[in-house]
């Protein structure tokens, strides 16, 4: 499809910025300054880490927010609401579950002011089209995942948009499923029977992108902007085995690595470091098994990311996210797609509980800003404690609401492991008090 | 039977009372001053009525029973119709919530039949010397017991619509008026009928007491069974007061089977869930209709019509369109003009309250009254206490029985649904003839209707007690106290609040019927606020009773906020199980 003629352009954002209001004072900006045009007859993905700011701008494409600055611009239009000829597909489905699959997909005819007669045939149609024969007058509580987004994309194909944009529509169904449905709509998009112009799909999961894509824009995090612009001239349908496939994803990876790296908290009192710096939730346990499985064979302490992430099952933003919370605990070093245990990491692999509490305790205390400065006020502090809110206030600072609260909860369940203080959850108090 | 999980709306949103329950407060206890003020006015004298006496002919009783399920049905038209007008406003206006959530917060702690007080007053003086003013009252204050609870509940809902979904219903441009339809009003409707359900088994003690009322030298007397009772005391009557009984039993149980158990087998698709749950509500009127082909046929135009109606193409104003959320700020002038007639208002009503009452009240009133007030809230404690001791056991004993709890919850739903009220003058026949402490042995008739709130609910949460905790706690052999400590208490304890907010509620309520009674000649009184109530408006002293329910729903706000709330969230966060 991409040797047709028609290059003119469905959707035009030029030097588009949004911000969101932090829990104090300032703007946290999610998207700076993004350009993207997306013409007739290709598929392009937004690939990125949770939080690079993806999915907001697919929703400022939707019309569902505005964005703060720039111009964004629908088959010449300028976006207000939600646009003429664009329908989205779920992460969640977001399914009536009191509509039936018929009614749910005639949803968006109803609002069109379609008539009776034709708004049953097109949705029978875009019902056949997509597989769902048979199940008209089921309820979504009786389908099963791969079928219910089967009725997320019947619902938005039935509206013949221009544009179609995907957020993340797979991220919620097993593996099989999803790649059924990916490689049913793949094939359907080749023989040319989908009633679209141009796809934009939003993806965290790399080979998905490399998979679909004809062009992938690559975000950074923090805040979110294209780093990158990789195009994919592999002819459908492609083949995960095939050398050049996985060349790309290799590199990818490669790519999105060097970003990590980059973000290593090296400085204090930057923005994203120091005591303002965001912490995933990654349980302990998990830190642990992730360094054990390291240090065992076959890789004995040096781990190709790809390699890893598909021997954990794991989605790369996952994989990131244990990768660097290793990194910041100098467990492990992330370079060039690649994981590597230190010196560190290696002696944790192979002490006992108690010996692997104290080491990591030690690293929290020594590369954690924000633990080492709990401990400061706990240790100071004659009645030895300290409420949450003086803390999450401080974080709040750097970051939204939501971030400040999951980086709570990290401080929260690594101090637990590591012993370092005690937090009831009951009055949202620190103290060094232990239970014995 | 599973009770659907929603909070108790009479908790409201906020923990702690802040300035706009004040304003709230200031506000209704204003309206109710004007009321009477604009009644007095008019000095019309409100001579008995001409209405056909009621007889004690138990052949009466079906028309009776008619009659009074009528206006049950009226006020639960009317109650309907003002949570969709109320809660939407309140959830989709910013400045409007600031206003009508305290008040609807205020509304639901003043006694049902304190308002009775006033709106028979008013209907009398609009509709002079006709029934009709009368039945309107008595409809306003079956009204009064069912609207606040369904509103909260509608817009509590109306907030927590799920964001994919909204999302959705933007990107597909449906307007604001189908969103509504399609996406608000579902999403709500489990709670909204399970609320009216709850509102229905609250009426229909007060069309009972509202029925036949004296409000100083007007008396009120409509054809019903509530009125028939009241002849019955006032004859001395047991055997009619058996029949009565007898009919309202009939009655709720038509009106069980015939419209409650359709509508919420019906609703059950509305229910938001992801996964088909093991059992749905049946009804066997809902498979009548859905089976024979005359019945859905007839169905068939109302379907039809009700389609048309929500998919009109109506632009509604407001924050129901995405677009206004580009706008920005919301305009710092306009809000400060809101609050300027805010808080205008609240300073006349509260102008005008102090001036009226302090006309006739000096400040010793308040304090019998605030003591009266004491009196009650430590009957209310103490039955709430004895319910408690007695029901919690034996709800658990039968909740862990799944058979037995098929079997005995629809009887404790029915047995709360039923007016007590009508049982009263057994009770009362018994005190008077053995010669009992009214201050006393008044007392339990106050819980005696409400106290299978906490039953039910006891049940519902021993029956939804995970089966794994129950085999955890046999394979370690916690047995005696330390199981009811450790394992069932905390288990139910969410279940638990819920009932006993909701029958310490109507505990309050059913004192103002509860402390006073008669029986012949003979009355009885138990000192309390809800006896002071009663009394006053008996003589039509209205400061008296503006006094008495402006304490009452103080005690009432602040044992709620104080008590019930905490207690409820701490169940709510720590012990909700799934």
């Amino acid at each position: 499809m991409l040797d047709q003629p028609n290059q003119t352009s469905l959707l035009e954002i030029h030097g588009v910025c949004r911000s969101f209001p932090k829990g104090s004072g300032e703007d946290l900006l999610v998207l700076e300054k993004v350009d993207l045009t997306i013409r007739a007859g290709e598929i392009v993905g937004l690939l990125g880490r949770s939080g690079s700011g993806k999915s907001t701008l697919l929703r400022i494409i939707a019309g569902l927010i505005a964005p703060s600055s720039g111009d964004a611009k629908c088959r010449g239009e300028t976006i207000v609401g939600p646009p003429n000829g664009v329908a989205m597909v779920f992460q969640s489905f977001a399914l009536f579950p009191w509509l039936t699959v018929l009614q749910n997909v005639e949803l968006g005819l109803e609002a069109l002011g379609v008539d009776s007669a034709e708004r049953r045939t097109r949705a029978l149609s875009a019902i056949d089209l997509i597989g769902l024969d048979g199940f008209e007058s089921a309820y979504p509580k009786e389908l099963s995942g791969g079928m219910r987004q089967r009725v997320g994309f019947a619902r938005a194909l039935v509206v013949h948009p221009d544009l179609l944009l995907m957020d993340e529509p797979f991220s919620a169904l097993d593996v099989l499923t999803a790649e059924t449905l990916r490689t049913d709509l793949i094939d359907l998009w080749i023989e040319g029977r989908l009633p679209i112009q141009s796809v934009l799909m939003v993806t965290h999961n790399i080979e998905e992108a490399v998979l679909m894509c004809d062009r992938i824009l690559v975000f950074s995090s923090n805040p979110g902007r294209v780093a990158a612009e990789i195009k994919v001239d592999l002819p459908h349908p492609r083949n995960r085995l095939d050398p050049t496939f996985r060349q790309l994803v290799d590199s990818i990876y490669a790519r999105m690595t060097q970003r990590a790296e980059a973000r290593t908290p090296t400085i204090e009192g930057i923005h994203g470091t120091g005591v303002g710096m965001f912490l995933n939730h990654v349980s302990s346990n998990v830190l642990s098994g992730l360094i054990e499985t390291l240090a065992g064979p076959p890789y004995n302490g040096h781990a190709d990311l790809p390699v890893l992430a598909s021997h954990l099952q794991m989605e790369a933003d996952e994989i990131f996210h244990l990768g660097e919370s290793l990194q910041l605990l100098r467990f492990a070093q992330l370079s060039e797609g690649d994981l590597m245990l230190t010196e560190a990491g290696k002696r944790f692999a192979h002490l006992d509980t108690d010996a692997r509490k104290k080491l990591f305790a030690e690293h929290l205390i020594n590369y954690v800003p924000v633990l080492g400065l709990i401990r400061r006020v706990l240790d100071e502090r004659p009645s030895h404690i300290a409420p949450a809110a003086r803390f999450r206030n401080e974080l709040e600072d750097y970051m939204s609401e939501e971030s400040a609260d999951e980086t709570l909860r990290t401080v929260v369940s690594w101090a637990r492991y590591a012993e370092l203080f005690a937090y009831d959850e009951q009055s949202e108090l620190f103290s060094l008090e232990n239970p014995h | 039977m599973a009770l659907p999980k929603i909070s108790p709306p009479s908790l409201g949103l906020a923990l702690t009372p802040n300035i706009w329950d004040a304003v709230a407060l200031v506000l209704v206890i204003g309206a109710m001053v004007l009321i009477v003020y604009g009644g007095e006015q008019t000095v019309l004298p409100l001579s008995a009525l001409e209405v056909a006496p009621v007889s004690l002919d138990p052949s009466n009783l079906p028309l009776y029973a008619l009659r009074t399920t009528l206006r049950m049905l009226l006020a639960i038209v009317c109650s309907i119709v003002f949570t969709f007008i109320y809660a939407t406003l309140a959830a989709k206006s910013r400045r409007a919530e600031m206003v009508l959530i305290p008040l609807l917060d205020i509304l639901q702690s003043v006694p049902i039949l304190g308002f009775l007080t006033f709106t028979v007053v008013f209907f009398m003086n609009l509709f002079p010397g006709r029934v009709l003013g009368a039945e309107l009252a008595c409809v306003f204050a079956i009204f009064t017991s069912q609207a606040w609870n369904m509103t909260f509940s509608l817009y509590q809902s109306i907030r927590n619509v799920p964001k994919d979904l909204e999302e959705a219903t933007q990107s597909f441009r449906l307007s604001g008026w189908q969103r509504f339809w399609r996406l608000d009003v579902p999403f709500a409707m489990p709670g909204l009928i399970w609320n009216t359900m709850m509102s229905m088994s609250g009426g229909w003690f007060f069309v009972v007491a509202s029925e036949a009322i004296t409000v100083g030298n007007t008396t009120v007397t409509l054809p019903g069974i509530g009125s028939y009772v009241a002849l019955g005391i006032q004859k001395q009557n047991l055997p009619a007061i058996g029949y009565a009984i007898l009919t309202m039993l009939l009655v709720i149980i038509a009106y069980d089977q015939l419209l409650f158990r359709p509508v919420v087998a019906w609703a059950d698709k509305f229910k938001f869930e992801q996964t088909a749950s093991a059992s749905a509500p049946t009804s066997w009127v809902l498979d009548l209709f859905r089976r024979t082909r005359a019945l859905r046929a007839l169905s068939r135009p109302f379907a039809a019509l009700s389609k048309a109606i929500s998919n009109l193409h109506i632009a509604l104003p407001g924050s129901f369109n995405a677009v206004s959320r580009r706008s920005g700020e919301p305009s710092r002038i306009v809000d400060a003009g809101w609050l300027v007639v805010v808080a205008a208002s609240t300073g006349y009503a509260g102008w005008r309250a102090y001036e009226y009452l302090s006309k006739t009240l000096s400040p010793s009133d308040i304090v019998s009254a605030a003591g009266y007030g004491f009196m009650t809230l430590a009957r209310v404690i103490v039955l709430i206490t004895l319910a408690t001791l007695i029901w919690v056991p034996i709800g658990v004993w039968i909740g862990l029985r799944p058979k037995l709890a098929e079997r005995i919850q629809p009887l404790a739903q029915f047995l709360a649904a039923f007016p007590a009220n009508l049982a009263f003058p057994v009770f009362v026949v018994v005190i008077v003839r053995y010669g009992l402490d009214a201050n006393i042995w008044l007392s339990p008739l106050m819980i005696l209707g409400t106290q299978w709130y906490i039953l039910f609910n006891v049940i519902a949460g021993a029956s939804a007690f995970p089966n794994d905790l129950r085999e955890v706690a046999g394979s370690f052999h916690l047995g005696g106290w330390r199981w009811w400590i450790k394992v069932i208490l905390p288990g139910i304890f969410p279940y638990y609040i819920t009932g006993a907010i909701t029958a310490s509620g109507g505990s309050w309520n059913a004192s103002i019927v509860a402390e006073v009674a008669s029986w012949g000649d003979t009355h009885l009184t138990a000192s309390g606020l809800g006896a002071y109530i009663a009394t006053a408006t008996e003589a039509g002293d209205f400061p008296r009773v503006i006094l008495g329910i402006a304490v009452m729903c103080i005690l009432v706000t602040v044992f709620n906020r104080l008590l019930w709330r905490p207690l409820y969230a701490f169940g709510e966060r720590r012990l909700r199980l799934g």
